[in-house]
């Protein structure tokens, strides 16, 4: 009865029910519905371990269990080989402690699920997890559990722990995080008390304040502001040390200097006996440039950090195959040309080629796409990707640092640090802007300690501070980098970071047509039949022959015939042409048109217009036409439409004869169509554009047309993961996928857009800011506030590019 | 006002044990995890949390196969 009121989807993981299915688990005191023995059984750890209120927390529907063969026990177990527990294990004595990833994390509620899952297990002393890097910590007593056994039971309640041992960068970044973080809260600490004298002196100022007591002031000011100047100020002072003695001026020289004039003339003023101190500026400005500065490092290294998970969801362990033996091991010890064992729903641990078996493997890691690849014999699969169907053999061919997601990560890297013009441009600007400054400063000094002696300082001060062009070098970088991460996401994998502002601007884009705006892979339009005998034993006869060939035709040809009993015999297969052999005492071939008639001189009219054509035939007539078409990938016409809209010209630049290219082109409304055409042809026509002052861009098909690739103004190349490392061009396209295309140019526009709006707001904010400060209306902490806030603002624009967090990368 | 002489002292005092605790709480790691204690407070637990002694626990867990 409840079965018909609940709607029929498993109140664990949201999936339908089967209508067979009778998997129930009594969750406070109410029956629900599971769809399968995974969800059952995960349904029940978490309710007889006492957690059933994780139900009423959780925001999202749930991954079920991995159940708990006997092999993932064995993977588990390896876990416990104290080689291996040396990189990511602590010991001290009975107690053991270790940094696990989770993944399957999808809100709040799983990690609550999860601490307390495994602090109930007995031996297990303490568990923490960090909400923003799903990160466990765990402690256990050696006696009492092993690492296994805590795994096991993670795995249990449907989640997945990987050992958390951070790369030597991911270290250094956290070390250095922690000691800018101490750097900051002293000079928020001794700042704030700086201040509070600061507003008595002020007000001593004001009303009058006995000399002794306001000289005793002042010394307690130097005395709270010298750790700030020698501790907290060190790293400005660092940096502004390594331009000067480069003989250039960068981003920190007019606030180091501004720094360490308010702190002498305030020591000189101490000294003297008269005058005024400005230890508080001196606060004012290191604290909020250092604010600033941990956000900024914070923000970027969101970034990275996404693509850091990516190498840490690597399975720690492989199956080897020595000799017909399987051996677990870990897979720092995998070697190239080993053999592998992968099962359905395992991890690859490293790039290779199958050599035995036949499965659709799950690239999304890597291309964004979540619909698996067929793989079979010969093909190459990566590291990273996830095996669906059935076991595979794989000959190892990459490892660790070589594999291809660890070049994917270079790669992404290095685009990230690559500078595109506008930024190059930002960047000598801010040079000849802080010379500038340090100019308008002198001068400022010069004119003011005759006009207004007692507020030279200040004013000099307000002005060195308050024009940072720190908006100016920060607005492109932080930009870029982000929108690289969204588009890696989406599965644009972007190799040149300038190319993502030549996408924007572009105004022309060229297509190839064949594998990139159509599949690529042709399918049977039409079947006619020619003679008298019967269709569907046309049909499987057909299929039967083109069984030994290996052209994508021959697959098309093959798909929907159910197989009848054919018997073939004599097979003679000519790539690229096509069969013949010899059936029920006959010979017979299928191939095309030039094929038919050079074996049996047979021929029919001409209607390559309707397609590709292939001919069914036996020694004395024909008996079928298969006419074939190319179909047009999904997302091609949305592409096509939105860059219209956007005033983008399209052209189709194909090496196909008119009649099919005229097609496809009237099918996506292509005006300008080029057909039967070279590389070098449609080279020549790309400059022909450029010539006419178009920006181009090429979307190709990477390998074929390389040159033509490299003349564009961005290259776009259709790219499988296995090649993408060979394509020199500018962005490739992981999942071949169009619509990702579409996402990527308007994350393209939008990228130019912010860094445009971050330069617009750089300069107009120095312009308006420079003239307060030259007049002396800017106190120097208005000016510290401003700067630093000007830079957060900069940054936090560039972020709107980052990507959404989604289960997979964030 | 002499009183300053005495109280600002003492106040530098307590600054230096302040800032020696800032010092421990970023070594130890406290600025690590900036979301999660928002959760926390949410969950509500009532203190059952962790023991590891098995009179505690509500039922048993099925793990321990092996």
């Amino acid at each position: 009865m409840q079965n018909s009121e609940l709607s029929s989807s498993c109140f664990h993981c949201g999936l339908p029910v089967p209508d067979d299915a009778r998997f129930e688990v009594v969750i406070n005191e109410k029956t629900r519905p599971m769809c399968c023995p995974g969800c059952e059984a995960v349904a029940k750890a978490i309710v007889d371990s006492g957690n059933s209120r994780f139900y009423d927390m959780r925001e999202d529907k749930q991954a079920t269990a991995i159940p708990l063969i006997p092999e993932f026990l064995q993977q588990t177990a390896v876990y416990d080989h104290p080689d291996i527990q040396k990189s990511f294990v602590n010991h001290n004595g009975e107690v053991s402690e270790a940094s696990l990833i989770l993944e399957g994390i999808s809100c709040a509620a799983c990690i609550w699920l999860n601490e307390q899952h495994i602090a109930q297990l007995p031996g297990v002393l303490s568990v923490n997890i960090n909400y923003s890097n799903h990160r466990a910590t765990v402690r256990w007593d050696n006696d009492s559990i092993k690492l296994s056994e805590i795994l096991q039971a993670i795995a249990a309640i449907g989640y997945q722990a990987h050992p958390y041992s951070p790369e030597r960068q991911q270290e250094v970044f956290e070390a250095e995080r922690r000691t800018q973080l101490k750097r900051l809260g002293i000079a928020g600490l001794f700042g704030m008390q700086v201040m509070m004298i600061a507003i008595a002196l002020y007000a001593g100022d004001f009303s009058g304040m006995e000399l002794e007591y306001e000289s005793f002031l002042n010394k307690v000011s130097w005395l709270l502001a010298t750790p700030i100047v020698f501790y907290s100020a060190v790293p400005l002072f660092r940096s502004a040390w390594r331009d000067l003695s480069q003989f250039s001026v960068g981003m920190d020289v007019p606030v180091a200097l501004g720094i360490t004039i308010a702190y002498s003339a305030s020591i000189y003023a101490i000294i003297k006996g008269e005058g005024y101190v400005y230890f508080d500026s001196v606060a004012m400005f290191v604290f909020l440039l250092l604010g600033s500065r941990y956000f900024e490092l914070i923000a970027r290294k969101k970034g990275v950090e996404a693509a850091e998970k990516l190498m840490q969801m690597q399975p720690a362990t492989a199956t080897r195959i020595v000799d017909s033996e399987h051996q677990v091991i870990p897979v720092v010890e995998l070697n190239q040309n080993d053999t592998i064992m992968v099962k359905a729903g395992e991890t690859l641990p490293a790039d290779g080629y199958i050599v035995e078996g036949g499965s659709s493997v799950d690239e999304s890691l890597l291309t964004g796409e979540f619909d698996p690849v067929t793989k079979v014999v010969g093909d190459k699969v990566i590291a990273g990707s996830v095996n669906v169907e059935s076991p595979l053999i794989v000959c190892v061919s990459n490892v660790g640092t070589e594999t291809i997601m660890a070049g994917i990560l270079r790669l992404l890297d290095n685009a990230q640090n690559d500078k595109p013009p506008i930024t190059l441009l930002a960047d000598r600007a801010a040079r000849y802007f802080v010379f500038g400054v340090l100019i308008i400063a002198a001068a400022v000094a010069m004119y003011w300690s005759n006009a207004a002696p007692d507020f030279w300082l200040p004013i000099t001060l307000s002005v060195l501070v308050v024009s940072c062009p720190c908006a100016l070098s920060l607005a492109t970088p932080a930009a870029i980098s982000a929108a690289s991460t969204h588009l890696l996401q989406i599965g644009l994998l972007v190799t040149r970071g300038r190319a993502i502002e030549a996408l924007a601007a572009a105004d022309l884009f060229a297509f190839d047509k064949t594998g990139t705006l159509t599949k690529g892979k042709p399918v049977v339009d039409r079947v006619e039949n020619l003679s008298s005998e019967n269709e569907t034993q046309l049909l499987q006869l057909a299929a039967a022959l083109e069984r030994y060939s290996e052209h994508p035709i021959a697959k098309a040809i093959q798909q929907n015939v159910s197989m009848g009993k054919i018997d073939l015999t004599e097979v003679v297969n000519i790539p690229g042409q096509g069969v013949h052999a010899v059936w029920q005492g006959n010979q017979v071939a299928i191939g095309s048109r030039k094929f038919i008639k050079d074996l049996f001189a047979l021929d029919v009219d001409d209607q390559g217009a309707n397609g590709t054509e292939v001919l069914l035939a036996d020694k004395s007539r024909l008996l079928a036409r298969f006419t074939l078409r190319d179909v047009v990938r999904s997302g091609a016409q949305a592409l096509l439409n939105d860059l219209t809209d956007k005033q983008v010209d399209i052209a189709l630049l194909t090496g196909d004869n008119a009649a099919s290219a005229q097609k496809i082109a009237d099918e996506l409304k292509i005006s300008k169509l080029f057909t039967e055409m070279s590389p070098e042809d449609k080279l020549k026509q790309l400059q022909a554009f450029q010539q006419q002052g178009r920006r181009v861009v090429m979307v190709g098909d990477g390998i074929n047309d390389a040159p033509v690739l490299a003349g564009a103004d961005v290259s776009i190349a259709m790219g499988n993961a296995s090649e993408l490392l060979h394509l020199g061009s500018d962005m490739v396209l992981l999942n071949e996928n169009l619509q990702s295309l579409n996402r990527g140019v308007k994350i393209s526009t939008k990228t130019l857009k912010i860094i445009r709006q971050n330069i617009t707001w750089a300069i107009g904010y120095n312009l308006v800011a420079l003239p307060l400060a030259v007049s002396g209306n800017l106190s120097p902490w208005m000016a510290a506030l401003g700067m630093s806030l000007s830079s957060l603002l900069v940054v936090a624009n560039a972020l709107r590019l980052s990507p959404q967090k989604t289960h997979k990368l964030g | 006002m002499e009183i300053i002489y005495l109280l600002i002292p003492l106040s530098i005092l307590i600054l230096i044990g302040i800032v020696w605790v800032l010092m421990w709480a970023v070594r130890s790691g406290q600025f690590d995890d900036m979301e999660g204690p928002a959760y926390r407070v949410l969950q509500d637990d009532d203190g059952i949390i962790k023991t590891n002694k098995p009179e505690d626990k509500p039922g048993h867990t099925e793990t321990k196969d092996s």
